[in-house]
C-alpha cells in the first residue's frame, strides 16, 4: 500500500465512529433544543431559563466548580511536590494518591454518603466526643451549607487524583538542571517552585484545569447520592427534564448551555495559561 | 557486483529543498563516505538509498537492478544506525540473527552465521545478554554485527560512532574499517567528522545545502577542494584566505606580496593556503600575532595578515609571543586560487 | 558564618521535615479514611449498618453482601457492567491504536485537524449525547442494550485511548522499527515483530483505562438502559428507595475493580500522561 495513504486509513475508523457517535448526534442535540415540533424556535431555551430552579441549578454548578477547582489545583501541586521530593515509600504514597482516579463518582457519592448520613460516621464521632446527645440530619434542606460542603468534599476527594497524575508526569519532564542552575543563583526552595515549577508546568496545569472544569460542569452523580433533590445542579436538570418531564427538547437546551460554558472556560484557561511559541522544554 | 547508481535525485520537504539533482556512481567494494555538516542533506540520502524515505525525483540503481520503487527489505541493503536499535526485547543472538530468521534460513546456518558475525566483532561472549545490559561500545557491535550477518550487497551506516567517546570512537574506527575491508561489501557512510571521513574512506562526498559539492577521494578533497566551502570546511584547522589583485602576466598581488596565479581575466581572486603549508623566511606574508597555541607536536599562531584572518601551524621549538610580526612564505606547490563570485576553484 | 546562623537551618529544617511528613500522612489518611468506612459499611450486617453509633471496627460480617446479592436485579447489573466495559475496551482500543500510531509516526496533511477533534472530543461533556442517540438507537434496534451503550461508552474512552496510544508509541523509537525494514520485515511484521512486543504492557494498561472509564459512567447508563440497567444505573436509580446497607455494599463493588485497575496501571499512569498531555 502506498504510504501517502496509510496514516489515513489507520485514522479512518475512529474519524467514522466519532462522527457517528459525537459529531452527528451533537447535530442533532443542537436540532432538538433549537427547534419545537419541527420548527425552528428558542422556545425550548425561553422555556428552560424561565424556569424557577434554573437560577438555583445554575449558581450551584459554578459555585461548586468555584469552590473545588481550586482547592484541587492547590491539593494536587502540594501532593505533587510532595512526591518529587520522597525517596523512600514514594511508589505506595503514588499508589494511594491515584486510588481515587477509578473510582466513579457514584461511589465516591456513596463514599461520602457514608460519613455524612443519618447514623453515619461523623455522627457517630460527634457523639463518641460527646458533641452531640443525639445523630443530626445533616444532609437536610435545613443545611444548605452542609450539604454543599459534602459534596465539594466528595468531588475534592474523588477528583484532585486525576489533577494530580498530570501534573507529577508534567514535573517529570521538567529538567533537573534548571533547578540547579536557580539553586546555584541562590533561589530559595519556595522560588523555585514559583519561579521553575509553575511556569514550566504550564502546558500540564492547562490540561489539568480544563479537564477538571470541565468535569466540574458535568458533576451529576455525587450530587444525586449526597443531596438528592436539595441541591440542583445543571446535569441533574437535563436528567430531570429527560425522565421525570419527558421533555427531550429542554433536556437538549440545558445540554448546549453547559457545553457553551465548558467552551468558553476551555478557551479563558487556554489564554490565561497561553505558552508562548518558542518558550517550551 | 553492487555498483550504486544515483541519477538525478531530488527530495523536498513541502517547499524545503533537501536534495537536488544528486548524481553519484559508487563502485563495487568501494567505501564512501557521506560528509556534510548537519542538516546538509547527507542522511536523506543515505536513507533514500535504504528505502526509508521516498525521493521526489530520480532514479537508485543497485547493481544493474533499479531499486527505488522497492521496499527496504528487496533492496539488498542492511544498515547500521545512529542510536543502534538494537531491539530491547530480543537477546543479542536473536538481534544478530533477526534477519537471518527473517529470511527464513534454517535453524543450523542461523547459529553458524550469528557465531561466526559475533565472533568477527568479539562478542561471542555476549550473545546471551539482552540490550539493556550492554554498554554503550558492545551494543554499537551488535548492530554492525547484526547488519554483516545479513551479507548484504550494501551496507549503510548513518553517524554509527558519533554516540561513543573520543577513545572508543577511535578504536572502533579502526576495526570497522579492518572488518568491512574483509568482506566484500560496498559501504556508504554518513559522518559530520572529517577525521572519520578521512580514515575510513574510499572516496568522500562532500554535500552542502542538498548537493553534492565534490566526491574524490580524501587526499583530493584536502589537497584541491573544487569549492571554497570545501576548503573552509577541510581541515582542522582550516584553509587561510586572503584577496588577490591581479598584477598582470598571470600573476597576483597577495598583501603586498606578488605570487604566480592562475591566467584569467577575473578582476579579483582569493588566495588560499592550508595553515601547514607556510614556512619561515626572509620575504613573505607578514602576520601580526595575537594567539599563541602550543598543541604539543606544534604550534598554532593565530593572527591577521593584511586584515585576514590567518592561522598558521608551526613547529613547536619555535619562540612565539604575542605581538610578534612573523613572516611566513607559503609552499608554491600548495597555494590554491578561488573565484570570488562563483566560489569555485581556479586553475 | 556565626554559630546562630550556623544553627537555624537546622531547626527549621527538622522543622519543616516533620511538616512534610506530617502532610504526607495526612494526605494518604484523606484518601484511605473514606474507603476504609465504606469497607466497615460493607462488612457489617444490615443492622449495624442502619444502627447508632457505628463502630470503628468492622464486624466482618457478610449480611450486606448478601442482601445486595440476593436483590432483584442486582448481578445482572453487575454482569452488564462488566460485559459494557469489555466491550468498550476492545473496541476503543482496536480502533484508537492505529490512529495512535498514525499521530505518532507519519506527519500527514489534516493531521492537526485529526487532533483537534480528538482534544474536542476529550473536551466535550459527552454524556450529554446519550439523549439524541437514544433517540437514534430506538430507530436502529440498539435501544437497551448493552452493545449500544458500550459504543457509548467507547466515544468517551476514545479520546483517552488515542492519547495514551500515541504517547506509547512516541516513546518507541522510529529507528527500531527502520532497523528492522532493513532487516527484511515488511511494514506489517515489523509491527508484529518489534512493536507488538515492546508495547503490549503499555496497551493492556491502556485497555483497562478504557474499562475503568466505561465501568464508572453513570449517566449515558442511566439514560440508555431500562431493562437491561448497569450496576451504576441500577444504583442511580435505587437511590431514594434502596436501603443503606444496599448502597453500601453496591458502592464497595464499584470500588473494587478501580483498586485492583489502578494497581495494575501505575506504573503506566504517569508515562502516559508525560506526553499525551502536550
Amino acid at each position: 500500500m502506498n504510504a501517502r495513504y496509510l496514516p489515513y486509513v489507520m485514522i479512518l475508523p475512529v474519524t467514522l465512529f466519532l462522527c457517528v457517535f459525537f459529531i452527528y448526534p451533537f447535530v442533532l442535540v443542537a436540532q432538538q433544543a433549537f427547534s419545537v415540533d419541527g420548527s425552528w424556535s428558542l422556545a425550548n431555551f425561553q422555556e428552560v431559563v424561565g424556569y424557577w430552579k434554573f437560577p438555583i441549578s445554575m449558581k450551584n454548578t459554578l459555585l461548586l466548580a468555584l469552590a473545588v477547582v481550586p482547592v484541587q489545583v492547590i491539593l494536587a501541586l502540594t501532593m505533587a511536590t510532595m512526591v518529587t521530593k520522597m525517596k523512600t515509600g514514594r511508589d505506595i504514597v503514588l499508589y494511594i494518591w491515584t486510588i481515587p482516579l477509578g473510582i466513579s463518582d457514584l461511589a465516591a457519592g456513596i463514599i461520602w454518603l457514608a460519613i455524612f448520613e443519618q447514623s453515619g460516621f461523623l455522627n457517630s464521632m460527634m457523639h463518641g466526643l460527646g458533641m452531640v446527645d443525639r445523630p443530626v440530619n445533616f444532609l437536610t434542606y435545613q443545611n444548605p451549607g452542609i450539604v454543599f460542603l459534602a459534596i465539594a468534599l466528595a468531588e475534592i476527594w474523588r477528583a484532585t487524583a486525576i489533577m494530580l497524575v498530570i501534573l507529577v508526569a508534567g514535573m517529570g519532564l521538567i529538567p533537573k538542571e534548571y533547578y540547579e542552575a536557580a539553586e546555584v543563583f541562590g533561589a530559595s526552595p519556595w522560588k523555585r517552585f514559583l519561579r521553575i515549577t509553575l511556569p514550566m508546568l504550564r502546558p500540564s496545569l492547562q490540561t489539568a484545569l480544563i479537564l477538571r472544569v470541565i468535569l466540574a460542569f458535568e458533576i451529576f452523580a455525587v450530587v444525586q447520592a449526597l443531596g438528592g433533590t436539595l441541591f440542583p445542579v445543571l446535569m441533574g436538570s437535563v436528567y430531570e427534564y429527560q425522565f421525570d418531564l419527558l421533555n427531550s427538547g429542554a433536556a437538549a437546551a440545558i445540554a448546549l448551555i453547559i457545553l457553551v460554558i465548558s467552551i468558553g472556560f476551555t478557551l479563558l484557561i487556554l489564554r490565561a495559561l497561553r505558552v508562548p511559541k518558542g518558550a517550551t522544554i | 557486483m553492487a555498483e550504486i547508481l544515483i541519477k538525478n535525485v531530488a527530495k523536498r520537504f513541502g517547499t524545503y529543498q533537501a536534495l537536488q539533482d544528486i548524481n553519484l556512481t559508487i563502485s563495487d567494494q568501494e567505501f564512501m563516505v557521506l560528509l556534510g555538516a548537519s542538516g546538509c542533506g547527507k542522511s536523506t540520502l543515505l536513507r533514500i538509498i535504504a528505502g526509508l524515505e521516498t525521493a521526489t525525483e530520480g532514479e537508485v540503481w543497485i547493481g544493474g537492478r533499479r531499486i527505488d520503487h522497492l521496499a527496504p527489505k528487496d533492496r539488498g541493503i542492511s544498515m547500521v544506525f545512529q542510536n543502534y536499535a538494537v531491539f530491547p526485547h530480543l537477546t543479542v543472538f536473536e538481534n544478530i540473527g533477526f534477519g537471518l530468521r527473517m529470511q527464513k534460513l534454517p535453524q543450523a546456518d542461523v547459529e553458524r552465521r550469528v557465531a561466526r558475525t559475533a565472533e568477527l566483532m568479539q562478542i561471542g561472549e555476549l550473545l546471551k545478554r539482552y540490550s539493556g545490559e550492554l554498554s554503550g561500545g558492545q551494543r554499537q557491535r551488535v548492530a554492525v554485527a547484526r547488519a554483516l550477518a545479513m551479507e548484504p550487497d550494501v551496507i549503510l551506516m548513518d553517524e554509527p560512532l558519533s554516540n561513543l567517546d573520543a577513545l572508543l570512537r577511535l578504536e572502533m574506527r579502526a576495526e570497522l574499517k579492518g572488518v568491512l575491508a574483509e568482506s566484500s561489501t560496498t559501504a556508504i557512510y554518513v559522518t559530520h567528522d572529517q577525521v572519520e571521513a578521512m580514515s575510513l574512506a574510499d572516496r568522500i562526498s562532500v554535500m552542502h545545502e542538498g548537493r553534492i559539492a565534490q566526491a574524490a577521494t580524501p587526499v583530493e578533497v584536502y589537497r584541491n577542494p573544487a569549492e571554497r566551502f570545501i576548503a573552509s570546511f577541510i581541515g582542522n584547522p582550516p584553509m587561510n584566505f586572503i584577496d588577490a589583485t591581479p598584477a598582470g602576466d598571470g600573476k597576483w598581488t597577495v598583501a603586498g606580496q606578488v605570487f604566480d596565479g592562475p591566467a584569467t581575466e577575473k578582476g579579483k581572486l582569493e588566495f588560499a593556503i592550508r595553515p601547514e603549508d607556510v614556512r619561515g623566511a626572509e620575504q613573505g606574508l607578514s602576520l601580526n600575532v595575537r594567539v599563541v597555541e602550543p598543541l604539543g607536536a606544534h604550534l598554532l599562531v593565530t593572527g591577521a595578515v593584511d586584515g585576514h584572518l590567518f592561522r598558521a601551524v608551526l613547529d613547536s621549538d619555535l619562540v612565539v609571543n604575542r605581538g610578534d610580526v612573523l613572516t611566513l612564505a607559503p609552499l608554491p606547490d600548495r597555494v590554491r586560487w578561488f573565484d570570488p563570485d562563483t566560489t569555485l576553484a581556479v586553475n | 558564618m556565626s554559630d546562630v546562623a550556623a544553627q537555624t537551618p537546622r531547626d527549621t529544617r527538622s522543622a519543616g521535615r516533620f511538616l512534610y511528613v506530617a502532610g504526607v500522612v495526612f494526605l494518604v489518611a484523606w484518601v484511605l479514611v473514606p474507603l476504609y468506612f465504606l469497607l466497615i459499611n460493607t462488612l457489617s450486617s444490615p443492622d449495624a449498618v442502619n444502627s447508632f453509633p457505628k463502630s470503628f471496627i468492622p464486624e466482618f460480617d457478610m449480611g450486606s453482601l448478601q442482601f445486595f446479592a440476593g436483590f432483584e436485579g442486582m448481578l445482572g447489573a453487575l454482569w452488564n457492567s462488566a460485559v459494557v466495559a469489555a466491550i468498550t475496551m476492545v473496541i476503543s482500543i482496536t480502533i484508537s491504536a492505529p490512529a495512535g500510531y498514525a499521530l505518532s509516526r507519519f506527519h500527514f496533511p489534516g493531521k492537526y485537524l485529526f487532533r483537534l477533534l480528538i482534544l474536542l472530543t476529550r473536551a466535550f461533556p459527552l454524556p450529554l449525547l446519550a439523549l439524541p442517540l437514544a433517540v437514534m438507537f430506538i430507530r436502529t434496534g440498539l435501544d437497551d442494550t448493552v452493545f449500544g451503550l458500550a459504543l457509548v461508552h467507547t466515544t468517551l474512552a476514545i479520546p483517552f485511548a488515542v492519547l495514551i496510544t500515541y504517547s506509547l508509541f512516541s516513546g518507541i523509537p522510529m529507528e527500531l522499527e527502520e532497523a528492522a525494514w532493513t532487516l527484511g520485515c515488511t511494514r506489517v511484521t515489523a509491527f508484529t515483530k518489534v512493536i507488538l512486543p515492546l508495547i503490549l504492557p503499555g496497551i493492556a494498561a491502556s485497555a483497562i483505562f478504557a474499562f475503568v472509564i466505561s465501568w464508572n459512567e453513570v449517566f449515558a447508563a442511566a439514560v440508555l438502559t431500562i431493562e437491561n440497567r448497569t450496576l451504576t444505573a441500577f444504583l442511580l436509580q435505587n437511590l431514594d428507595t434502596s436501603p443503606l446497607h444496599l448502597k453500601f455494599a453496591g458502592g464497595f463493588i464499584l470500588v473494587v475493580p478501580a483498586l485492583i485497575f489502578i494497581f495494575a496501571v501505575r506504573k503506566y499512569l504517569f508515562a502516559m500522561w508525560g506526553i499525551a498531555n502536550r
